[in-house]
């Protein structure tokens, strides 16, 4: 026990985030709610089957978020946090970062499970305003591993680019988001509303629903092809 | 002139086809058009291969004699027809052509598009390059951009709202999903995409007033159809459809030279020339696939194809009768909207539609009324239409 405390890493105190309510394209309600270390082992097998899709670089974001939340879980990440979007009870997506410091925030990752509703534009906006309003962080720093989340989060949100600032995610050079930028761009990118009723929040707490590996690897690449009958 | 038939059509999935290559795309829906044909060991005659792009998007050029080899088809003659957004519609007319003038029996007319090997921006961009390039390209005009411009003017002069683009969009993505061909297999609704404040970011703008759902989406996809005079279709299909009419029409090619920029003047005259060759009247069509590239062109082609008054497409669709079970059932496919707009293809895709349509073939988004149809394909922005009336 006294070597675990050696191994476990001195936490922040970090605020809350408070679930909201997002009405997506189709009308249905998505729950956006702070993951607790418990619903973790839900949330990996959603994970799980991401590592082996290399569409749209889903197997690097699905094996370090897999990584990082086992991280989580057994205190081996410091000051991590993973907020989740859930329609009826199934897990849609999620979003994971944490603090570097009580100025400066790290985005992890972005995962999307359910495409085409803008769930991961959603749940991305949901992490900004948790980093910037929650934990009234100054900056969050971003990197992109894929086109797609470049062109979200980079152009979308005007990035400030930091030259030479690696994130700690490796790669390219990391880009910033401020408060200004944050507040800024909030009208058009950050929605929901709260509170969330009590009654959806409790239904989505009570169960994390997690679609079969198929359905997953559907929702994500599609089973389109030109020879399929 | 002889009367042509069509006794085949076939389609891919329309959507992200990562792992099929545009001319396998193209072989696979021409195989399913002959195979619909029932043609034995009939020889097609000649192929005509639409495509707007690869030579941009794919880097491949020559794509009939690409197709035809592929398709075991040699010796028979192949041409790449490229008409921009409307290459396909102008390849069904080549085809008819060559079938009406006695000069081949058996037609291929195939029309495809890899789109999504490129990112959003250069699909965007490509499809740019149909405008005037010193007086709308090199200052950034895009087709979105251009349709967001006519939009504003005809909602002032009509008095359309987004709430009736957003009816187009919800209207065709449900017929979408009755379409298993369809790209876009997504019920969505009024508060999701317009009314609830998260729609703003579900539903954010592109091109003001249009938004994201107003617009169709990027996609790969091939259509197919066989062509063959009228007189020898029974052999091959009983319930074969006829091409009753066809009209094209152009327009200039800088927007801002028109007369009165809401007039689709070419969709107008196309339709006209169509509807006199099929010896009808607007009045007497039962159901259209329009080219809704953007939500309001199928409101403002409606009424310029002279099925509604103009000003009028939008209360037709507020009565529902736009509506696959409606009176005048438009886009039962989904349209560009939903089944999505490989831009080669989607002449050709209406085109398939419509046979199906006719046929009595079309499932479960099957309409009730299906003797006569209209199809029209819009290239440029409205400066090149080509139109069809198929009747049984």
């Amino acid at each position: 026990m006294e070597l675990e405390k050696v191994l476990r890493p001195a936490e922040l105190i970090m605020a809350p985030y408070p679930a909201k309510v997002i009405t997506l394209a189709t009308g249905k309600k998505m729950i956006v709610r702070q993951a607790e270390p418990d619903d973790v082992p839900a949330i990996l097998k959603a994970v799980k089957p991401t590592i082996k899709i290399e569409r749209d670089y889903y197997d690097i974001v699905g094996a370090r978020v897999y990584a990082e939340l086992l991280g989580w879980l057994r205190h081996r990440v410091r000051n991590e946090y993973c907020l989740i979007g859930q329609v009826d009870g199934i897990l849609v997506g999620l979003v994971n970062g944490r603090m570097l410091s009580k100025r400066i925030g790290i985005s992890l990752h972005t995962l999307a499970i359910d495409r085409g509703l803008r769930v991961g534009a959603h749940l991305f906006a949901a992490k900004m305003e948790h980093h910037i309003e929650y934990l009234e962080q100054h900056e969050v720093w971003i990197t992109a591993e894929s086109p797609i989340g470049f062109r979200r989060w980079m152009i979308e949100y005007e990035l400030i680019k930091q030259p030479n600032i690696q994130h700690e995610l490796g790669g390219a050079d990391s880009f910033k988001l401020t408060r200004e930028l944050y507040f800024k761009h909030k009208p058009r990118l950050v929605s929901g509303t709260r509170p969330a009723p009590p009654e959806m929040l409790a239904h989505a707490k009570k169960e994390i629903i997690i679609a079969d590996e198929k359905t997953i690897s559907e929702q994500i690449c599609g089973a389109k092809g030109a020879w399929r009958q | 002139m002889r009367d042509v038939a069509i006794i085949g059509a076939g389609m891919t999935d329309f959507g992200r086809l990562a792992d099929d290559d545009l001319i396998d795309m193209m072989a696979s829906a021409s195989l399913r058009a002959m195979k619909d044909a029932n043609l034995g060991d009939t020889p097609i005659d000649a192929v005509y291969a639409a495509n707007m792009g690869a030579g941009i998007l794919n880097r491949q050029t020559g794509i009939a004699s690409a197709l035809v080899d592929t398709l075991s088809l040699l010796p028979a003659p192949a041409d790449t027809i490229e008409n921009g957004p409307a290459s396909g519609a102008s390849a069904v007319k080549a085809g008819v052509l060559a079938v009406a003038s006695g000069y081949y029996d058996f037609v291929l007319v195939v029309g495809g598009e890899k789109m999504r090997n490129v990112t959003g921006w250069r699909a965007t961009d490509f499809v740019a390059t149909l405008t005037h390039p010193y007086a709308e390209y090199i200052y950034g005009v895009t087709l979105p951009s251009m349709a967001g411009m006519f939009t504003r003017l005809y909602m002032e002069k009509y008095g359309i709202t987004e709430e009736h683009l957003a009816m187009v969009a919800i209207k065709n993505q449900e017929n979408g999903l009755l379409n298993p061909y369809a790209h876009i297999h997504m019920k969505i609704d009024m508060e999701g995409i317009l009314h609830s404040p998260d729609a703003i970011v579900n539903n954010s703008y592109v091109a003001k007033p249009l938004r994201l759902f107003d617009c169709c989406p990027v996609t790969d996809g091939a259509a197919a159809v066989i062509l063959c005079p009228a007189d020898m279709a029974k052999k091959y299909r009983k319930n074969f459809v006829r091409i009753a009419g066809f009209g094209q029409a152009t327009d200039t090619h800088t927007f801002a030279e028109r007369d009165n920029p809401t007039d689709l003047k070419a969709v107008t005259l196309a339709c006209d020339k169509a509807y006199k060759m099929a010896g009808i009247t607007a009045k007497d069509i039962q159901l259209a696939e329009l080219h809704d590239a953007f939500t309001i062109l199928e409101i403002a082609e409606s009424e310029h194809a002279g099925l509604f008054k103009k000003g009028e497409g939008a209360k037709a669709l507020e009565a529902g009768i736009t509506k696959i079970n409606g009176s005048l059932p438009i886009n039962p496919s989904g349209g560009l909207k939903s089944r999505g707009h490989p831009v080669g293809a989607t002449g050709v895709a209406q085109i398939a539609e419509m046979t199906w349509q006719i046929r009595g073939d079309a499932g479960p988004r099957q309409v009730k009324k299906h003797d006569i149809g209209l199809t029209v394909n819009f290239g440029g922005f409205g400066n090149n239409v080509v139109a069809f009336v198929l009747r049984k």
